[in-house]
């Protein structure tokens, strides 16, 4: 089965690399950096309000961590939305599902290969912006030490370690917004309803997370967990909100995905 | 498991809400059957071939192909079955080679030798690596029978093969169907057309309005259809004084300067040798039957009732 799955994934990933959607989503995560690293040079000051923003001018480490805070809001929950709404749905609407359906392979199998991919989607996405946020901000303000959130400093190398566990533990909750969109993907049928319902169910964690009276639940919302990370840049680091993250995400990934996946192997594919 | 009938499908129904779209169908389709799957736009065939495939579930019933049922056995139910259902779809942003790669891939991997093979056989080699796409509808339908054919399938289940292709693209669909079936692939063929199912096909089911109004062998159709004989003969009255002779013939008329009669194929026989016999000249001697077409028509228009004692 494990084999099988990985020929699966294989060709869903194939599949997202021929399509011009994935570049776009791709593309714009890496141009995010850019832009914004090019904005700065064209002005004076920084994004002081932001986490590690009144460090960005000391090192290009510092401009993916605060990148990542912009994207958070919608940027990135947009561009999973884009492939994670569409894997299934797009399926249905050109009437390649039943094609795939009738080989040889189960429908659990088939599912689990575009669940990889998906979620491999996300996970490249994530790395690289980050990648090109690093680079873009070391060419125009070096490779120096960053000031961590605890104002200590910490040499690059360690903060470069620092940015690749952040990275990780960021895509936890792209991954719960890929979840809900493949879900929705599956239930709906429809790639346009599933990406703006993905986005929609998205910036809805988000706004339920500043709404006052929410206290209680919001460590527990999808949206808190895109702060995760900051844990990492405490001396020493604060594990306490990267453990809770790795659990609400895995509850805010499963129970969709197992929606999905029941849906999935019981759904009738007729004039699809 | 092998020795089991490619097809065995017993009291299948499939309701969508209200609407009752397959009502107890039992199909019963044998090794090397070319088996034509009969009824007009919205009859329920292509629901049932849903069905057959897996791609959607029985409300009620059973199905058995090679003797496994795809609720119960999954994608191994579907060991030695290919085909396609409202025409074959592919990844238009692929080439026709990567596509079938990508469906290979969803076999078990090995069919991968034979892609050139099949890309031969439905004479798509030369256009293999551009986008499907930029397939026309023709090329589409050849590529899902390269793609059914990868898995080296013992049954074929083909849903309106020829639909919206030219006339040039059905003869060579009909051509590659006979090909097949010569090859000794079990074909099961739905169709609206009937002169494509009387060209290829050996056992038919009628299916109207989700019920089978006749399933058995094409020639029992046909025969059950023979209305008489005409007869035509230079001397037509000493041919007319020997019909009313002989043995076994019945309401002999003038028609048109022809005999037409009654008779069983015994009488008619008798009834050449004794014209030979006679040394009257035959010109014509030929059976007349009402066309599939005319069968057809009587079974699935008109008010009267599905009835099972047309069920062969």
């Amino acid at each position: 089965m494990i084999a099988a799955v990985g020929r699966i994934y294989e060709w869903e990933v194939a599949k997202l690399l021929a399509q011009k959607r994935t570049y776009l989503g791709l593309i714009s995560a890496m141009l995010v950096p850019v832009v914004f690293v090019v904005v700065l040079l064209l002005q004076s000051g920084g994004p002081n309000d932001v986490p590690l923003g009144r460090y960005i001018r000391e090192t290009g480490l510092a401009v993916p961590f605060v990148v990542l805070f912009f994207m958070s809001i919608w940027g990135l929950p947009l561009i999973t939305a884009l492939v994670a709404g569409d894997i299934v749905a797009s399926e249905s609407h050109n009437g390649t599902l039943k094609t795939i359906l009738t080989r040889s392979r189960e429908r659990g199998e088939i599912f689990a290969g575009k669940v990889l991919a998906a979620l491999t989607y996300t996970l490249v996405v994530v790395f690289a912006m980050g990648l090109v946020g690093l680079i873009a901000g070391s060419i125009a303000w070096g490779f120096h030490p960053l000031t961590s959130l605890s104002g200590s400093k910490v040499s690059a190398g360690h903060g470069f370690g620092l940015l690749v566990a952040s990275l990780a533990v960021y895509t936890l909750p792209l991954a719960g917004i890929a979840a809900f969109g493949l879900m929705l993907s599956t239930i709906t049928r429809n790639s346009a309803a599933s990406v703006v319902g993905t986005l929609m169910w998205a910036l809805l964690m988000q706004l339920v997370g500043v709404l006052p009276g929410t206290e209680s639940i919001r460590p527990y919302l999808l949206g808190t967990q895109f702060d995760a990370w900051h844990g990492f840049l405490r001396t020493p680091a604060d594990w306490t909100p990267v453990i809770r993250a790795v659990w609400v995400c895995a509850l805010y990934i499963a129970i969709p995905l197992f929606a999905a996946y029941l849906v999935f192997l019981r759904r009738d594919v007729a004039g699809e | 498991m092998t020795d089991a009938s490619p097809v065995a499908a017993r009291g299948l129904v499939k309701r969508y809400g209200e609407l009752v779209a397959v009502d107890h169908v039992d199909l019963t389709v044998a090794k090397g059957d070319v088996f034509g799957y009969l009824g007009p736009n919205g009859a329920g065939k292509t629901t049932s071939l849903r069905m057959l495939l897996g791609l959607i579930r029985p409300s009620d019933g059973s199905i058995k192909l090679f003797g496994r049922d795809p609720l119960v056995d999954g994608a191994k139910a579907l060991e030695g079955v290919a085909g396609f259902v409202e025409g074959p779809r592919f990844y238009p942003y692929l080439s026709g080679r990567r596509n079938l790669r990508l469906l290979s891939a969803y076999d078990d991997g090995d069919s991968r030798s034979r892609i050139e093979e099949v890309l031969e056989i439905v004479e798509l080699r030369d256009r293999a690596k551009d986008k499907v796409g930029g397939y026309s509808h023709g090329m589409q339908q050849r590529l899902g029978i390269a793609s059914a054919l990868l898995r080296d399938p013992r049954l074929l289940l083909l849903d309106e093969p020829t639909t919206g292709l030219d006339p040039a693209g059905m003869r060579d669909m009909r051509d590659l169907v006979r090909r097949l079936a010569g090859q000794g692939i079990t074909v099961l063929l739905s169709s609206h057309l009937l002169g494509e199912v009387e060209e290829l096909c050996n056992r038919v089911a009628i299916i109207r309005k989700g019920r089978i109004v006749y399933e058995g062998q094409l020639r029992d159709l046909l025969a059950t259809a023979a209305t008489g004989y005409r007869l035509r003969s230079p001397e037509v009255e000493r041919a007319k004084a020997l019909l009313l002779a002989q043995a076994g013939v019945s309401d002999v008329q003038s028609v048109d300067g022809e005999l037409r009669f009654q008779a069983d194929e015994d009488a008619v026989a008798a009834l050449s040798i004794a014209l030979g016999q006679a040394r009257v000249g035959v010109t014509a001697l030929v059976p007349e039957t009402a066309s599939l077409e005319e069968l057809f028509l009587g079974m699935t228009e008109g008010n009267q009732p599905a009835t099972t004692e047309a069920v062969a």
